[in-house]
């Protein structure tokens, strides 16, 4: 057993600290407030190979590895949550899916253009009714001659505001239940296809999440991802791996709060002594370290599973639920440590707060997490 | 064209602590990086390379083994080769032993056009390597260089700061030209560069037996280093200043005069 960085990741994590520290961070709070997707820095991410990161060179990608790009959003997360998720669901959910389910085909057609950024990706599954119960889709797809015909909308899609392809879900056979499920590569100007409403969130504010709408969209028959009904199956898989991004997410989220706090508790000073000579900021410090420490561990073991083949599915959801839980936690007692300057926007602390909510949402519940592990454990 | 590029692995601090016994730097605990003039004449061999099709970029480094990673990193910005020049017999050594080996070194590869290496070092700000090496190989050099344009495949225009002006000068190649920070803003390295530094690059280490031929050994390492260090120590940090502010010009003139007086330096 290993627990060291090889020296190509500490030389990429040296690259992902730079850029965030120079490039993402200085928008960060501008990003938060005006709601604002930042469009510059994506076309740097993408500049810089951020976008394309685990996939082979022959399709436009970095051919780097699953840890290198789950630390990517993990240093981009530590200074701006919304910039992390933004390459988390471009990666995990839209380019990965093609990736691994798509024919030659469709990687040579989608993939260059995703992993330069001239393209930018998003996912469609959950609807209004039919969120953590995602088999209960009502999104329908006829085929019709040499295309299908998709009709229904979709909720809460990160991304959508700017992405130009979606992994969508829909179903082609009702009575089969979920295995009458199918997943489309739709592109944005594809007739019938249209974005809605953009959601005004708690967090995570510069993040393009908005509604799709499918009226008679025309969809090329051989933008079928995968097979008839094999839609389900694509989307848990997918969803397996996005939980590493969102772990990911999560544990940046966690960290880049500790490092506020420890730089604030050092020159804040109160009773004539500075926070971090009392033994509370101290000890509370101490044990979000400790527990933030787990969660990367939790999280790198999940990416490496990933990266190395082996059944991946409980340890992507144990690393989401622990990261997750974490980050909502450390961020809330950070901003105590902060008293009340961390209640206000002047510090990014409670930005940090609001962004570390949706990490126990997005991509499967933390309760959704407890019923995967569990459910391996009872088999 | 073949561009070399210079680059130094330096401590990431412009507080450089010296050990008081032996005169030389303690690197342990401080993170070490490409020195910034360096790393601007890396980008602008880089942008040099993309102005020329058909050019390669090679950077040189001399030190210890530790240096790898500096070239790994200059690889993963765009440098098509990496040699890292290094042996203990090359230890120790000044000014003057530094740019004979680097020279050597730069003899052997022979067919360079362009030679770039940064203005001077954060630790050790001397400005001396980079126009000693220039007089090693007998070439022309420009330095203190802040734009550098490409007239022709052998003709570079090169603006020089001065203090007090610029001087906008005409070189042939081969030459050297030492750079600026404020020479180009260097990229960042990309995710599949790094990669292909570990994986598909490699960093050449020349040892003293690869420059045989090429240096002469009295040159070299402490025993051919002419500078001595008398004495080196850290400058006690002064206490704050004082600030004097929204003062009319009068008020400005005997405000400082009568500070002057108080400290009987008038």
């Amino acid at each position: 057993m290993d627990f060291n960085l090889s020296k190509e990741h500490l030389l990429v994590q040296q690259m992902y600290r730079e850029f965030a520290e120079n490039e993402v961070k200085p928008l960060a709070e501008e990003v938060d407030e005006k709601e604002m997707f930042p469009v510059e820095t994506v076309k740097k991410l993408a500049k810089y190979g951020m976008l394309g990161i685990p996939f082979p060179k022959q399709y436009g990608g970095q051919g780097a590895d699953y840890l290198s790009y789950i630390m990517c959003v993990e240093e981009l997360s530590k200074v701006c949550g919304t910039t992390g998720v933004i390459v988390s669901a471009h990666t995990s959910l839209c380019c990965a899916p093609i990736f691994e389910h798509g024919t030659e085909e469709q990687k040579q057609k989608y993939l260059p253009k995703l992993c330069s950024g001239e393209w930018i990706g998003a996912f469609g599954l959950t609807e209004p009714g039919a969120g953590t119960d995602a088999s209960g889709q009502q999104t329908k797809a006829v085929l019709e001659g040499d295309h299908y015909v998709l009709n229904g909308s979709k909720i809460f899609i990160t991304n959508a505001g700017y992405a130009n392809v979606f992994i969508i879900f829909a179903m082609t056979d009702k009575s089969k239940g979920t295995r009458g499920i199918s997943a489309f590569i739709v592109e944005r100007d594809f007739p019938g296809f249209s974005v809605g409403k953009h959601e005004r969130k708690m967090g995570i504010r510069g993040s393009s999440t908005c509604e799709l709408i499918m009226e008679n969209c025309i969809v090329p028959k051989e933008n079928l991802l995968g097979k008839e009904g094999k839609g389900f199956a694509i989307a848990m898989k997918t969803l397996d791996g996005g939980r590493i991004g969102i772990a990911s997410q999560a544990l940046g989220i966690a960290e880049g709060a500790i490092d506020e706090t420890v730089k604030y508790v050092k020159e804040r000073k109160q009773f004539g002594r500075a926070l971090a000579k009392f033994q509370n900021t101290a000890f509370e410090l101490a044990d979000m370290k400790a527990s933030t420490d787990a969660a990367q561990l939790l999280v790198y073991r999940a990416a490496m599973g990933k990266q190395e083949g082996k059944p991946y599915t409980t340890l992507a959801a144990a690393a989401k639920l622990f990261a997750a839980d974490n980050a909502s936690d450390v961020t809330r007692r950070c901003l105590q440590l902060f008293g009340g300057y961390g209640y206000t926007r002047e510090y990014p602390i409670e930005r940090m707060m609001r962004d570390a909510k949706i990490t126990e949402i997005y991509e499967g519940t933390t309760e959704v997490q407890k019923m995967v592990i569990s459910g391996a454990m009872f088999k | 064209m073949k561009i070399v590029v210079c680059a130094k692995q330096v401590p990431d601090t412009t507080e450089v602590r010296l050990d008081p016994v032996t005169n030389t730097l303690i690197r342990d605990g401080v993170p070490s990086i490409i020195n910034p003039d360096d790393k601007a004449g890396i980008e602008a061999a880089l942008q040099l390379k993309e102005k020329c099709p058909g050019s390669t970029v090679t950077v040189v480094s001399m030190g210890p083994a530790q240096a790898d990673v500096a070239l790994r990193e200059a690889l993963a910005m765009g440098c098509d080769e990496a040699i890292l020049v290094s042996d203990r017999a090359f230890g120790g050594a000044d000014t003057w032993a530094t740019s004979s080996t680097i020279a050597a070194a730069l003899k052997k590869i022979g067919d360079y056009d362009v030679i770039i290496t940064g203005r001077q070092a954060i630790d050790g700000d001397t400005a001396q390597v980079g126009p000693q090496i220039a007089e090693h190989l007998g070439i022309p050099q420009v330095s203190y260089a802040e734009k550098l344009e490409v007239e022709d495949e052998h003709t570079l225009v090169v603006q020089r700061q001065f203090e007090d002006r610029y001087h906008i000068i005409e070189i042939k190649t081969p030459c050297l030209i030492t750079a600026l920070a404020e020479l180009a803003e260097p990229r960042y390295m990309s995710v599949g560069g790094v990669f292909d530094a570990y994986r598909e690059k490699e960093v050449k280490v020349w040892g003293l037996a690869d420059l045989e031929g090429y240096v002469d050994t009295a040159n070299i390492g402490l025993k051919g280093s002419p500078t001595r260090v008398a004495k080196s120590f850290t400058k006690q940090a002064k206490g704050a200043g004082e600030v004097l502010k929204d003062l009319s010009a009068d008020e400005a003139v005997e405000a400082i005069v009568a500070k002057l007086k108080e400290k009987y330096i008038i």
